[in-house]
């Protein structure tokens, strides 16, 4: 059993059709739930019948999170490791028709961005790679797994999806937490945005969670593309993927990012772009809906949006980010994954955090509490 | 006074670090608590550095540590983390916390016994974090733990005590002292615990996460010397509906 089995339960069109056809009853319903709300509130919550109710839904978001996670924000940076994709995937700006310099890193470089990275004072970091299984595979993530592991508590990865004893070796190698993006749950439109590469495997990527579920990593992360497809039915599936692996895999944490697409070199095409009141609206269905699960946030955002979002459900937060491999020690700015919006330096936004009354947490987990 | 292990307590009510809005609102909550046992997890702390903004900010003179393992999913790992909090930490006191669900944090009763028998074989003050199950704290005192924590509710949910009838049998069964732990959400709830005659009550969330921290743990202070003060006082016992007036065992006499 995988997540394959519950999706095929559900049919694109009618759950899309479910969400726009909730009604004002069916979201004062799910906000005045007492007990755990079930994915029908989650469809009505984000529903646009639930955009009048954004403030009441805010409050309770706020709430419920500060009930969980108490008075902190947790703070991780990216390091991307190389912009190397054999993949093609329409909207990225690492993809491989994209004419761009490609740079993988190398130990010195590796080491290079360890220090800065370490200056900025951060002890979470998440690795991110395009997906190049030559140059770019296992035996390049061990190495770079040795170098990075001795100076950070936490590591996390977003990496292309691997099989399951991989994904145990990454684990063996001190990574706690991977991340996996289904980009859309849509099979069909799948292929229309990932037409070449190992990636265009649609069901491949579906299992990744069950893979890595199945291997023991403590945190997964999902999410789906925001606006490459129509991002309520998107979101719902996330939801639901979301709920099937809390059944199955109990022992694993989970996070939920929320990659807007945002403008990169591969120029862009948006199908259903999602507004700030939608993203909020998204956010804090997600939480109404699961008090437990982490939601991240990155720098492709801008400054007034997440200086506001801190209070809104948001557990985890980047900042001073580079999305080019070696952009931290070096100066190079053409290579980037997707453009930052949030250029503020970590102090900056720390007295940000501050202000609003968190706590900025740098560590929140031990390297020798793995087995 | 309670007495665990070596140590004895003037105040009843432990406290936990996390959840506080900054390390300054921290110190200021627990100082209003008067609490004296802070339970410190090995997570959140530097053990490499001797600057951890959590560790320089408790005055040991007033806070004993009690550092916890919360994140670890096996006994393994627990007694990992214990050895390694011991070394960081100076002390041989461990709140021993699996749970390997992350979702509601409870605790894995196999790998707590577990861990429970090992560490304390290896000479750690064990306060075990548990479920309300009295068979399982019985088990656990066997084993040579110097007290037991059972949950009121689960962790953080501040629901109060919906284990109060099997925290009533363990109550009433042990030999070491029983410090309600998780769930407790209000200062009424402290106080019933210890009405109950539990011997402590751990209390974090509901003073870090509070509009008032300080004025939170000092309510919780309170609450707690209240309820033990009803529980050595002897509450009167309740009746469900007034004494029958007309005896049915008069013919007797």
């Amino acid at each position: 059993m995988t997540f394959k089995g519950e999706i095929e339960k559900y049919d694109w069109d009618t759950v899309e059709a479910q969400i726009l056809g909730a009604t004002r009853t069916d979201v004062l319903a799910a906000l005045k739930k007492t007990g755990k709300r079930t994915l029908r509130d989650f469809q009505a919550l984000i529903s646009p019948a639930a955009e009048p109710f954004l403030e009441e839904m805010a409050q309770l978001s706020s709430r419920l999170t500060k009930e969980r996670f108490g008075n902190t924000i947790q703070m991780y940076i990216p390091m991307y490791l190389s912009n190397e994709c054999q993949n093609i995937c329409t909207y990225c700006g690492f993809s491989l028709d994209v004419k761009i310099p490609r740079k993988t890193l190398s130990d010195d470089e590796i080491i290079a961005e360890i220090k800065v990275i370490k200056r900025l004072g951060y002890d979470h970091i998440l690795l991110v790679t395009g997906e190049a299984n030559k140059t770019v595979g296992m035996s390049y993530f061990k190495n770079a797994l040795r170098l990075i592991r001795p100076h950070f508590s936490h590591i996390a990865m977003e990496v292309q999806p691997l099989d399951e004893h991989e994904y145990r070796e990454l684990a063996e190698e001190g990574v706690n937490t991977i991340l996996v993006y289904q980009e859309t749950y849509n099979k069909e439109n799948y292929k229309e945005f990932h037409p070449k590469g190992k990636k265009s495997n649609y069901l491949y990527r579906l299992e990744s969670h069950d893979r890595i579920g199945r291997a023991g990593i403590h945190k997964m992360g999902l999410g789906a593309l925001l606006g490459l497809n129509d991002w309520r039915t998107d979101s719902f599936f996330c939801a639901a993927h979301l709920d099937y692996l809390q059944k199955v895999y109990w022992k694993s944490k989970y996070s939920i990012s929320f990659p807007r697409m945002r403008p990169c070199a591969g120029g862009l095409n948006l199908k259903s772009p999602i507004s700030d009141k939608q993203l909020v609206q998204l956010i804090c269905a997600y939480r109404i809906f699961n008090q437990e699960v982490e939601l991240s946030m990155s720098t492709r955002e801008s400054q007034t949006f997440r200086n506001n979002i801190i209070k809104l459900g948001i557990t985890s937060i980047s900042a001073d980010s580079k999305t080019d491999p070696g952009g931290y020690a070096g100066d190079v700015k053409s290579l980037e994954q997707f453009s930052i919006d949030d250029n503020r330096s970590t102090a900056d936004f720390v007295e940000v955090i501050k202000q609003q009354g968190y706590d900025p947490v740098f560590k929140d987990w031990d390297s020798s509490l793995q087995e | 006074m309670l007495e665990i292990a070596d140590r004895k307590f003037d105040s009843r009510l432990f406290t936990g670090t996390g959840k506080f809005s900054s390390v300054d609102m921290m110190v200021d909550a627990l100082a209003a608590s008067d609490s004296q046992l802070v339970t410190v997890a090995l997570k959140r702390v530097d053990v490499a550095s001797s600057t951890d903004e959590i560790l320089t900010s408790l005055d040991p003179n007033r806070f004993d540590l009690l550092p916890n393992t919360s994140g670890v999913r096996t006994a393994k790992e627990a007694v990992f983390a214990a050895e390694l909090a011991r070394e960081a930490m100076q002390t041989n006191w461990i709140k021993l916390e699996i749970h390997p669900d992350p979702k509601y944090l409870l605790p894995d009763p196999i790998e707590t016994l577990i861990a429970a028998e090992e560490l304390a074989k290896k000479g750690f003050v064990v306060l075990p974090y548990i479920h309300a199950d009295p068979v399982l704290c019985k088990r656990l005192e066997e084993v040579g733990t110097a007290a037991v924590m059972p949950i009121g509710s689960p962790i953080g949910t501040n629901k109060g005590l919906k284990t109060e009838d099997f925290l009533e049998i363990i109550i009433e069964q042990s030999s070491v002292p029983v410090v309600v732990d998780a769930g407790i959400g209000a200062p009424s709830h402290a106080a019933r615990a210890m009405e109950m005659g539990a011997d402590a009550v751990l209390v974090n969330t509901a003073i870090a996460v509070s509009d008032d921290p300080v004025a939170m743990a000092r309510a919780f202070k309170l609450a707690v010397e209240a309820g033990r003060m009803a529980f050595e006082a002897k509450l009167a016992g309740v009746r469900e509906r007034a004494s029958a007036s007309s005896p049915l065992t008069s013919f007797l006499d």
